[in-house]
This record gives C-alpha cells, sequence and structure tokens, in this order.
C-alpha cells in the first residue's frame, strides 16, 4: 500500500459518516493491498503500531523552519489541528509515492536524534494529502472515526472470521498480522503465543418475563447485573493482564486492581469503583477509563476492585467444558483466599419466575442494572449464544421532555432533523439535559422533521432552535452526575420512546425528578 | 492643498470623489460601478449602475428589470467626472470585472473578486498594471493551495462510479460555481444529464445562451427516488437543509468550495465529500499577482486581511487594509 492509497483512505473514512461505509472502505483495502501493507494498515488503525512518538513541538519547530511563525500562527488558529495545518502549509517539493512499509520501518528505527531532519525530508517529497497522513502516522493519533474494534471487526467480516476469535488472539500477535491474514486465505489459526492471552468471553442474550415463562426457574441460578465494566482477569506464570470483554489491554489504567490479582487463573467479572462495602454509580468508574497512567490522588479518591461471576481457568485447569455450577463452586473456594476487593457476585434466591420479577423491580443499590440468568449446566462458551445466558435488564428511566433544538442527519437522514437536544424545567427555565438521535420509527421522525421546520425560532450553522411546545418522553438506561452539563446529569443511552403532542409543555418533567434518580454519590465527580 | 486621494473607503463602500461614484457599494447610492453580479456586491436599488453587460443581465435576472434606475454597459474607457474608468476581466464569474480608476496620474486597480484558474465560464483575469492594487483577501493563508479543479471532478465521477445506487448531491453557489462545476464535469467527458435545482435554472440558461455549452441540464425535480441513482445533483447549499434533500436516495453530499480544504469545516457542514473547487485566488495565486503587479500599494478589501499584511510586510510592501464591511467570504 503506497502511502498515497493509505492518504486516500484515511480521507474516506474521515469522512463516510455511516459505520457500514467504513466496514466496506476497510473491506476493499485487505482485499486490495499485499502484506505486509495492509497489516500495517490495519495496526495503524488499532493503535497497534507502536512508533517512535513524535512531538507537536519538534513539527512545529520544523514548520517554523520554512514558513513566517506569524503566518503559520494565523493558519494554526483557522484550521485548529497541527498536522492539518504542517500538512497544508508545508511548501511543495518533489512528489515521491513510498510505500507505507518503509514510512513505518523508519520511523520506528531511526534513532531520536536524526528524526528532524528525516521527518523533513519526508514533507519534502509527499504532496499535502500524504502528509496530513504521514504526520497523523509519526503523531499517532489518527482520528478518522475508527476505533480499534471496528478495525477488527472489518477484517473479520472481510475474513469470514468470528470476531470473538480474532479478539481471543490479537494480543498474541503483532503487525503487519501476517499469520492473520493468512488464516483469512485459509491457513490454520494462528496460536495465541503470548502470556496470559484474552480467551473470549461469554455474552447474553435479552429476554423479559413473557419469555422466560417457557422455562423453569429450577433450571437457572440468578444474580445481580452490575453496572461497572466487564472484565477478564488472568494470570498465568507471574503475568498479569487486564482484559476488557472485546480484548483490550485496560490493565495500566487499574494498577491496583493488578496488584489485587494473586492468583493463577482466568476469572470473568465487573471491575467497579469500591469504597468499602459500597460500590460506586458508574460514572466514577468512567472517570478511570481511557486514561494511559492513573494518579495516586485518582486511585486513593475512586478505588477499583472486581466483583466475580465465573471462572475460566484455575490453576492450569481449564473448567470451561465443565457445567455453571460446577464452576461456580471452584470459583466460590476461589475468592475465599483473595483480597476483599474481589469478591463474588452473590446468587439470588429464587423460586418462581414472580420472585425473581419483584427483585428486579426493587434493586438494593442503583448501581444494579437488572438480573442476570445463567443455565445451571451450561459450559462457558464463546460469543453471543442465545440460550444458556439471559440479561433481563431493569426498565428504563422515562421522563417527559421539551425539544429544544434540532441538528441535520447524514446519509439516508440527510435532509431530516433527526438530532434532538430536549431539556427539563428547573423553576420556569428549560435547561438541557441531554441529545437523542435514535429510538423513533421512520413516521415519528418525519414528524418530528416537519414540526422543526414549522417551529424554528433560531439558527446556529446546521442547529436550529425551535418553539418550546413539543413534549417527547424519553427513554435512558441511567444518570451520572455531571460537572459538564448545565444540569449537573448525564444520560446514559437516552433516545426518544415517543412523541407526546397531547402533552403541553409545562407539564414536563422537572430536574428535581432527575436529580432523584441519581445516586447518593459521595462528592461531585469532576469530569477534568 | 492637497487633492483627495482617488478612491476612499466611506461606510457604503469604495467612493472616488473626483468622479462622484461607487464601487460596489453594499447601499443604495446615486451612482454604482458594480464588478459583478454576487449578491453582497452587486445590490439592487441604485440610481445608476455602470457595469458588463453580463453583470446587467445577471442583476436583471436576480432582481428584475427596475434593478435600477438607468443602467450603462462598460465598453470602451469612460470619463466619468475627473477621472476615466475601465472595465477588464477578473476570471471569478461570467460578466466580472476589475474596475481601473485612473486620474491625478495615478491609476488603481479594484479587482472585486477574482480567480486565475481557467474556466470555460468566464474571461480570464488580465493583469493590468496599477499604482495602487486593490484585492480581496478571501483565501489569504499560506494553508489554502486550492488542488487542480480536475483532480477535485475526478475524485468526484470515481465516487459516482463507486456509488451507483445514491444520488450525488452537489452544494455550489448559483452564479458562478455552479457553472464552474459542471463546466469542469463537461470536460472531465461526463455526458450524461446532469440534475439542478430551481434556483440555478435561469442563470444556466443565461450561460447556455451567452454560448457556454453546459451540456444536458435537466430540472432536478421530476422523477421517482430511484430515478437519480448514480446521477450527479447540482443545488445551491442551502437546499441540503430543505426537504428538497429528502427525495434523492441515500445522497452523497458533496459541497464545492475553497473552504472544503480545511477538514473541520467539511464536517461541520456535514459534507461527505468535499470538493475543492474555487472561484477565488488561493494563496500561490494571490501574491503571485500581486508580484506580477508590483504596485506601489496593496488596499486589502475583504477576508484574512492580517496574513495578507503580514506578508508584504515580509516581502516590503506597502499596503493597508480598508475594513470594508457587507462583503462575504467565499459565498454559499
Amino acid at each position: 500500500m503506497s502511502l498515497t492509497a493509505f492518504a486516500t483512505l484515511l480521507e474516506r473514512l474521515a469522512f463516510t459518516p455511516q459505520r457500514l461505509g467504513k466496514e466496506r472502505l476497510l473491506a476493499a483495502a485487505f482485499a486490495g493491498q499485499p502484506d505486509p501493507e495492509r497489516g500495517l494498515m490495519l495496526a495503524a488503525l488499532t493503535g497497534d503500531l507502536k512508533l517512535r512518538q513524535v512531538t507537536p513541538s519538534l513539527l512545529r519547530g520544523l514548520t517554523e523552519a520554512r514558513v513566517d511563525p506569524v503566518l503559520f500562527a494565523a493558519s494554526y488558529d483557522f484550521v485548529g489541528d497541527l498536522a492539518e495545518t504542517i500538512a497544508l502549509i508545508w511548501p511543495e517539493g518533489t512528489r515521491s509515492d513510498p510505500p507505507l512499509s518503509e514510512v513505518v520501518h523508519e520511523l520506528s528505527t531511526t534513532p531520536k536524534a536524526r528524526l528532524p531532519a528525516l521527518i523533513a525530508a519526508r514533507l519534502d517529497s509527499l504532496g499535502p494529502s500524504e502528509r496530513y497522513a504521514y504526520l497523523k502516522l509519526a503523531t499517532g493519533a489518527l482520528r478518522v472515526g475508527v476505533s480499534a474494534r471496528l478495525a477488527r471487526s472489518a477484517f473479520a467480516g472481510w475474513a469470514g472470521l468470528p470476531l470473538t476469535e480474532i479478539e481471543e488472539i490479537w494480543h498474541a500477535l503483532s503487525p503487519p498480522y501476517t499469520e492473520l491474514f493468512a488464516w483469512a486465505a485459509g491457513a490454520s489459526r494462528p496460536e495465541a503465543a503470548a502470556r496470559a492471552p484474552f480467551r473470549p468471553v461469554m455474552l447474553s442474550t435479552p429476554t423479559d418475563l413473557d419469555q422466560l415463562s417457557a422455562l423453569d426457574p429450577a433450571d437457572f441460578a440468578a444474580e445481580w447485573k452490575w453496572d461497572g465494566i466487564r472484565v477478564q482477569a488472568v494470570v498465568e506464570a507471574g503475568t498479569r493482564r487486564l482484559y476488557s470483554r472485546t480484548g483490550e489491554d485496560i490493565g495500566a489504567a487499574f494498577p491496583d486492581v493488578l496488584a489485587l490479582m494473586d492468583f493463577e487463573g482466568v476469572l470473568d467479572g465487573e471491575l467497579l469503583v469500591r469504597r468499602g462495602d459500597g460500590i460506586a454509580p458508574f460514572g466514577e468508574l468512567q472517570q478511570r477509563l481511557n486514561r494511559k497512567t492513573v494518579t495516586p490522588a485518582m486511585l486513593r479518591s475512586h478505588p477499583a476492585g472486581l466483583r466475580l461471576y465465573d471462572v475460566l481457568i484455575w490453576q492450569g485447569q481449564d473448567l470451561r467444558d465443565r457445567p455453571y455450577d460446577a464452576r461456580r463452586a471452584v470459583l466460590a473456594g476461589a475468592v475465599a483466599g483473595l483480597d476483599p476487593r474481589i469478591d463474588l457476585s452473590p446468587q439470588l434466591e429464587f423460586s418462581s419466575w414472580d420472585d425473581l420479577a419483584a427483585l428486579r423491580a426493587a434493586p438494593p443499590l442503583a448501581v444494579i442494572e437488572g438480573v442476570m440468568l445463567k443455565r445451571r449446566d451450561s459450559p462457558y462458551l464463546a460469543g453471543r449464544v442465545r440460550g444458556p445466558w439471559f440479561k433481563w435488564k431493569r426498565d428504563p428511566f422515562l421522563i417527559d421532555a421539551v425539544l429544544m433544538y434540532a441538528q441535520r442527519g447524514h446519509g439516508k437522514r440527510s435532509g431530516y432533523y433527526s438530532d434532538f437536544t430536549f431539556g427539563v424545567w428547573n423553576g420556569d427555565e428549560l435547561v438541557p439535559v441531554g441529545k437523542a438521535y435514535f429510538g423513533f420509527t421512520d413516521e415519528e421522525l418525519k414528524e418530528l422533521d416537519r414540526f422543526v421546520r414549522n417551529n424554528t425560532v433560531d439558527r446556529f450553522g446546521s442547529v436550529r432552535a425551535v418553539a418550546r411546545t413539543r413534549v417527547v418522553e424519553v427513554a435512558f438506561e441511567g444518570l451520572n452526575r455531571s460537572t459538564r452539563h448545565k444540569s449537573g446529569v448525564a444520560m446514559r443511552f437516552p433516545r426518544i420512546n415517543r412523541i407526546r403532542p397531547d402533552k403541553p409543555a409545562s407539564e414536563a418533567d422537572h430536574l428535581a425528578t432527575l436529580q432523584a434518580m441519581l445516586d447518593r454519590a459521595p462528592g461531585e465527580v469532576d469530569e477534568g | 492643498m492637497a487633492r483627495p486621494p482617488l478612491l476612499i473607503p466611506r461606510p457604503e463602500g469604495l467612493y472616488c470623489p473626483a468622479g462622484d461614484f461607487f464601487i460596489d457599494p453594499t447601499r443604495p447610492v446615486p451612482r454604482a460601478l458594480v464588478t459583478h453580479g454576487h449578491s453582497d456586491h452587486a445590490r439592487a436599488g441604485h440610481g445608476a449602475v455602470l457595469a458588463t453587460a453580463e453583470t446587467l443581465d445577471i442583476m436583471a435576472i436576480r432582481y428584475g428589470d427596475d434593478f435600477t434606475q438607468s443602467r450603462q454597459v462598460a465598453g470602451d474607457p469612460i470619463r466619468i467626472g475627473e477621472v476615466t474608468v475601465s472595465f477588464h476581466p477578473a476570471g471569478h464569474v461570467l460578466g466580472s470585472a476589475q474596475i481601473a480608476v485612473e486620474g491625478q496620474g495615478q491609476r488603481i486597480v479594484v479587482s472585486g473578486d477574482y480567480a486565475r484558474v481557467p474556466t470555460p465560464t468566464c474571461a480570464p483575469f488580465q493583469p493590468v498594471p496599477c499604482d495602487i492594487f486593490v484585492t480581496e483577501a478571501t483565501f489569504a493563508l499560506p494553508v489554502f493551495r486550492h488542488p487542480p479543479p480536475e483532480a477535485e471532478i475526478a475524485r468526484l465521477l470515481s465516487s459516482v462510479q463507486a456509488n451507483p445506487d445514491r444520488a450525488h448531491l452537489i452544494g455550489a453557489y448559483a452564479l458562478g460555481k455552479a457553472q464552474r462545476v459542471i463546466a469542469a464535469i463537461r470536460q472531465a467527458g461526463w455526458d450524461a444529464p446532469i440534475y439542478i435545482h430551481g434556483a440555478l435554472q435561469r442563470l444556466c440558461d443565461y450561460h447556455m445562451a451567452r454560448g457556454i455549452d453546459l451540456g444536458d441540464l435537466r430540472p432536478a425535480t421530476a422523477g421517482r427516488k430511484a430515478d437519480f441513482a448514480g446521477a450527479i445533483v447540482i443545488a445551491p447549499p442551502s437546499a441540503f437543509a430543505a426537504t428538497w434533500a429528502q427525495r434523492f436516495p441515500d445522497p452523497v453530499i458533496a459541497f464545492a468550495s475553497g473552504w472544503m480544504q480545511v477538514r473541520a469545516r467539511a464536517r461541520q457542514r456535514g459534507v461527505e465529500l468535499p470538493l475543492v473547487i474555487s472561484d477565488h485566488v488561493d494563496w500561490p495565486n494571490l501574491t503571485a499577482t500581486i508580484d506580477e503587479l508590483n504596485p506601489a500599494e496593496v488596499w486589502i478589501t475583504h477576508g484574512r486581511e492580517d496574513a495578507l499584511m503580514r506578508w508584504c510586510d515580509l516581502t516590503q510592501r506597502t499596503a493597508k487594509p480598508l475594513h470594508l464591511v457587507g462583503y462575504e467570504d467565499e459565498a454559499e
């Protein structure tokens, strides 16, 4: 893959709004590019290219040696992105089109002292689009709207291989992933040779009382569904790793949890912020995610721990084929020897589905988001298999809110106002509490679009302010405290459940109703 | 006693005391000289308008035949009061002209908006030696180096080919940009019908009447949704916000503008296919034009004055911003 082809791909990915469109672009690149180029491209997108980090100040210095610093500053001000500004402003030289592999190789092997000269020479011999791709590669942040998971899922889709298996071995592989592409072409699956690798997790499917009534309650064990991050804790031959359920290694952000993992095996559980006996709401755990490092202050104020659901491997023995009840017995014994910040997710006692419905309706903590059902005789299976595990989530929260702003959508929604901001009353003022762009039917979308067009009172770019007269019922899964939002709350997965033309705006909900739904969290959360 | 300068900025626009006229005034005045037909330069309601025949026609199309009390077609140099004025092609849109004002032993050229990339839709920019060059500065930042339009059209056509089920909707300003884009698509060999929004019809007809071949243009109003699969549709960008856009199958939203060079601009507008096609000078052409004319002074009308001032400073040129209000950045 030439740098030009890579640059074109990045450009198209960045401007293609739909996930499906992005996957198509990636599939075409996997099919059309040779090894090792396509593997390096994949690694660039998943963030697995370990290149020498080129700093913004190095790039600034190089540019100011060629362009007047005042004009450069004015341009950066206008463009807003350093790599893009440099790509556009760098004086034109000759044009070359090196292979991606050549560029990656030299960026990863050139000594630091020779890096500025190397980068300047490259920039001198590339076109603007290639310079942009090159600088994004060199600074390590592509920002083209493709997550590591999306890139892997596009690969799985193109290769016709199960995503769960790719995720299981991902961390054992390294760029340019030649064995992975060979597997796609029919060779055998690469072995997970890494230490303490990730194993695919078992996932549940949703259910409800109607579907459960056909099943025998005695066949199932039940426990709470904890609202944290599902993780896999792996310790093998002294190597400790904490993986998300998609196989991301998130251990670096949770050194306190790694320190507690004093065992040999593979455990399945929920990562939670725990203080003494208490479990903090999801919003607090969020403070610790997506951080490369964690400060001592954060470790003290937001201590994390695990609540365990299952065991896959214990002291070298693979238990995945054993029935759930047997694994659970091993797990209970295993937990007994661990620090109390790692404990067992308790089982719920019930003899009928109605018993369980009553428990689900009144959970003891707001951090519980429903109940889980696990078939007592089921093995631990990879992926989302329907039957052995069910999640029975608590009913969504519902509020009546007033439409305040609308924004136009993309792709099939071009020309429709499909992103809505809504608010609730605080005294006699409406405060925005969330944004939703799904939940409605096509018919409802047309109705909302019509409402926006006929009731616009102000315009800001592509956003319209509408007359505050239309009430919508908003469903959401949870509520976090937020210092970023004026209302002080942030909704999780808000969507428009239905339109309420029957309801006057004055009868919409008040902020106090939302505040009452919040956990009594110990102190305000700083979202940084 | 010193004579007043040949041109002075006034709230209405650039004023010539020796000839008692305004150039591109933004409010009604007794006598106006108009560089081109874009609405921020050509307004209705003046006492008299002097402009090229095409600009006068375009003003009549946009504002109705009574857009001014009297009109005069610019041809040979004309004496007005104590000055002589002449019109010279600016390469911006059909009929666009630079206005040269000569008197008191001095010549000032007011470029209006101008471009140096050739297009079949209007006469090319003609360099006119002058003492003072009055320039726009819409894209006066060194990041603006517009690629050749052929390369942008090639990207458009390959996207059309890659998405045969989708319509391509190109946002382009009704006067000039739309025809520039259509002509460039024709030059690339695309001879299928191009569908146009109703707001473009009369201006496209006018271009055709002036002998500019835009090929088979059809109204984008008729036809079923599926008929527009694989089609190219041109519309003013404001149409994308209207229900009008709902008639097309899963449209690829494109936008033809010099601003599309900046990704954030394209994303803010929800553009899926940004096309960097401009009818203004980019930075290399702007600075090259000043170098070529080498005027004693540069006056800057609108845009990124600070950056161009800085460049003039670095190249030891005398320059001043006029701070004229009412002119827009490359219109949408």
